[in-house]
């Protein structure tokens, strides 16, 4: 990670007082209680952008469910649905099989590579603004606030005795938080399940229990982890903070306190530029750390605790507004930037920076499977064979010599019609086709109906007592499966599949 | 305790004392819910061992005081399964081999029957793909030296063949032509010789010919006089590609000299009607099945 340390020389020897530390390190438990924090309402443009990124991202979460989507057929009308019991992925205009599981590998790919790039150009924004952590403990701590004041009112109240003012204001909290968590775990399984039917199943009692049992468990993590852990849960539990450290340069923009241009700190503004003390712009009110969500100091530098939120930005700004500074105390900036400015360069960010060979290969990468996956989409047929050769035994001999190779021949109908496909032999001559089971059809080639979005299987016995194949131990054809006039003006779909059929080694 | 502890001169933190290539390892304090979480993990894992069987000791393990055992929840799942399967395995047991073929519901569920005990009864002599090895027939084929239409491969598993505890079992019996004396080692080579030619091999032509009316004479009654066996006694083909034995002159003088004859248990002794008869249709399954005798 990239520790930036202030550089700047602190204020001036002072007289030293005689006091012992009560809670001196030496002395200190291996085990630390959490304080609570109690940040301040902050007001300015990042703290709108947060309230916007709330309100979009808890938007998408409570509305996607209940989007309809009309499919033919039986096809479930839901825009976006993981169809467990079906093994069907649904978005849109989009139905993804299990065999297709590599979109939802690519998908997180991107995900993937697409924090990677994020972080490398804005830092923690990850964290900052589109963590559900973040976004539902925004959620809580302004429940909070509107019930309990603001961060005074709640330090106040926090001291308090228990009283019957402070208890009903606690269990009206506590109830809100709660509906709150229920709601988020109840609209997760809608994701899973026709939405208005598991509403009306779960109302009613009938809904699967497995249903119940994840909704339990998401209310009881949003509530502990939204109410009660919340900075804990990012420098303790989760991982990312400590892989972002090696996702950073030198390059990226954080959140950053301009410690040259603000120390040396002074409360006594005017009464210290009247005795002549150099003074730097911070006025060390504190506001930067009354808002701050994780409850550190963005004066000590970048942290591992913090999520790059930019709260202290605009409690900052407010201040330099007020007493006719200019705004960027504390700005996003990056680690090179500060140290020109350290230095005595009047350095500024622009647009250039996001653009360094980091970042393009994270955009490369994520750009290219984006457009592998949107090629692949677009062109990926709505038929797929899959063929199966028996192993055990590779071939039998029958009585009058012939040589008998199995197959299983998987046929997936991905639309939502019934079709119907020609399977036949190309390449091996002088072979028919057994079909194995009730119809026990025998050709050189079969007609298979597939029912709509449905996999059929038929085992097929492939024989020949062609001399040349028999007495090779394997040689090449090909399965060929063509539909057969397909409905309305969606043209035909073709498959070939290339087999192995094998012999007797005759080497021996 | 140390008195005097260093302090990391950037983030104020006591240090350990500890130092690996010049870094030294800070002090900070665990967050106290994580020791609690700690502790409660212990606790549950305590309740887990008293719950469930957990503490070896002389004798056997501690059992667990809510009972639960992998043998016992194996047992459960097993009489759900057996349950659940009830009506359609009495409905198999009840029907006849060539009815349940009809049926493309049972079939597909005797097939699957079928599969999973073949596993466990007849892979050993037949082969995990049924493809058997000398001596022990191939069932994926189709020459059948007992007969290959349903009824006959479920008479053949119930009752077996040359099982001396059945007595309804298969029987025969191939003299021993060479170690009894009832052939010369030149009339066996001659016979031999014959019995190449019906397949078509290449052999000596005119031992064949001798060999012609020494095959009339001994061996016609059982195999046929073309060769081509007979199902009545499990005479194999011998006309055809297929030798159960090995196929070549000096596998054949071995066989006429002192023949080998399979064995095979009568299944009714150890396994259900149900599952023989879809042991029956799996096996007439695989590939070489003939069809039912029209009724």
């Amino acid at each position: 990670m990239v520790q930036l340390v202030n550089t700047v020389d602190t204020p001036h020897e002072v007289d030293r007082e005689s006091a012992v530390p009560v809670n001196k390190a030496e002395n200190r438990s291996l085990y630390a209680s959490r304080e609570a924090i109690h940040p301040k309402a902050a007001h300015g443009r990042f703290r709108r952008f947060k309230w916007a990124m709330v309100v979009i991202l808890l938007g998408i979460y409570y509305v996607a469910p209940w989007l309809r989507w009309t499919r033919p057929g039986d096809a479930p009308d839901q825009a976006i649905l993981i169809d467990m019991a079906n093994r069907r992925f649904y978005f849109f205009f989009i139905e993804i099989w299990p065999q297709e599981f590599y979109y939802i590998a690519g998908l997180l790919i991107m995900a993937g590579v697409g924090l990677f790039l994020v972080t490398s150009l804005f830092g923690r924004a990850w964290c900052g603004y589109a963590c559900p952590q973040t976004v539902w403990t925004d959620l809580y701590v302004w429940v909070e606030s509107k019930i309990e004041g603001d961060r005074n009112a709640r330090i106040r109240l926090d001291a308090a005795p228990w009283s019957v003012s402070k208890l009903s204001r606690r269990s009206f909290k506590m109830l809100v938080w709660l509906l709150i968590a229920i709601a988020t775990g109840g609209f997760w399984v809608f994701y899973f399940a026709d939405a208005p039917t598991l509403f009306r199943e779960l109302v009613t009692g009938e809904a699967p229990s497995v249903a119940y049992f994840t909704i339990a468990i998401l209310t009881a993590t949003t509530f502990t982890f939204a109410g009660f852990m919340r900075e804990q849960v990012c420098t303790y539990m989760c991982p990312w903070p400590r892989i972002q450290g090696a996702m950073l340069d030198e390059e990226s923009l954080i959140v950053t306190y301009n410690a040259w241009r603000g120390e040396p700190r002074h409360s006594g503004r005017k009464k210290a530029e009247a005795q002549g003390l150099k003074i730097g712009d911070c006025v060390d009110c504190n506001a930067c750390v009354a808002v701050c969500p994780m409850g550190i100091d963005i004066r000590d530098g970048n942290q591992l605790e913090c999520i790059n939120c930019a709260l202290c930005i605009d409690a900052c700004d407010a201040v330099m507004d007020k007493i006719g500074k200019p705004r960027g105390l504390i700005n996003y900036t990056t680690a090179d930037l500060y140290a020109a400015n350290v230095a005595g360069k009047n350095e500024h960010w622009n647009w250039r920076h996001l653009i360094r060979p980091r970042t393009i290969i994270y955009f490369t990468a994520w750009a290219g499977v984006g457009l592998a996956m949107l090629f692949s989409i677009t062109h990926r047929t709505q038929l797929d064979v899959n063929v199966v050769a028996d192993r055990n035994p590779l071939y039998v001999t029958l009585s009058d010599g012939a040589i008998r190779n199995g197959y299983t021949i998987k046929i997936l109908n991905k639309r939502q019609q019934p079709r119907t496909f020609r399977l036949s032999i190309d390449k091996l001559s002088g072979a028919t086709m057994e079909m194995v089971g009730d119809s026990g059809a025998k050709g050189t080639s079969f007609d298979i109906a597939v029912e709509p979005d449905k996999l059929k299987a038929v085992k097929i016995y492939v024989s020949t007592d062609e001399h040349d194949i028999i007495k090779h131990e394997h040689t090449r054809f090909e399965f060929k499966v063509e539909e057969l006039s397909p409905k309305g003006d969606v043209p035909a779909e073709t498959a070939t599949y290339d087999a192995l059929f094998h012999g007797p080694d005759d080497k021996e | 305790m140390a008195t005097n502890i260093e302090k990391d001169e950037v983030s104020g933190t006591p240090t350990t004392g500890h130092v690996w290539d010049g870094i030294r390892e800070l002090n900070t304090p665990l967050p106290k819910w994580w020791l609690y979480t700690f502790y409660g993990c212990i606790l549950f894992a305590i309740g887990y061992t008293i719950a469930y069987p957990a503490w070896p000791l002389p004798g056997g393990a501690t059992q667990g005081i809510l009972g639960w055992s992998s043998r016992g929840q194996l047992q459960q799942q097993m009489d759900a399964a057996a349950a659940a399967q009830k009506d359609t395995v009495d409905k198999i047991a009840a029907m006849n081999v060539n009815d349940i073929l009809k049926d493309p519901k049972l079939l597909a569920f005797a097939q699957a029957g079928g599969a999973a005990a073949f596993k466990v009864n007849c892979v050993p002599c037949h082969g995990a793909g049924a493809a058997g090895g000398k001596g022990y027939p191939n069932l994926n084929d189709d020459d059948w030296l007992w007969g290959g239409t349903p009824d006959a491969i479920y008479t053949t598993l119930q009752h077996g063949i040359r099982y001396a505890d059945d007595p309804s079992t298969r029987d025969s019996q191939m003299p021993n032509f060479g170690i009894d004396g009832i052939l010369t080692p030149d009339q066996i080579d001659q016979v031999a010789n014959y019995v190449m030619t019906l397949s078509g091999e290449t052999a000596d032509a005119g031992k064949a010919e001798t060999g012609k009316q020494i095959f009339a004479d001994n061996c016609a009654a059982c195999h046929n006089p073309d060769g081509k066996g007979n199902r009545e006694f499990g005479a194999p083909n011998l006309s055809d590609k297929l030798w159960l034995y090995g196929g070549g002159i000096d596998n054949v003088k071995a066989q006429v000299t002192k023949p080998h004859m399979g064995v095979m248990p009568a299944w009714t002794k150890r396994l259900d009607d149900a599952t023989i008869k879809e042991l029956a249709i799996y096996v007439h399954s695989l590939g070489g099945g003939e069809a039912p005798a029209a009724q």
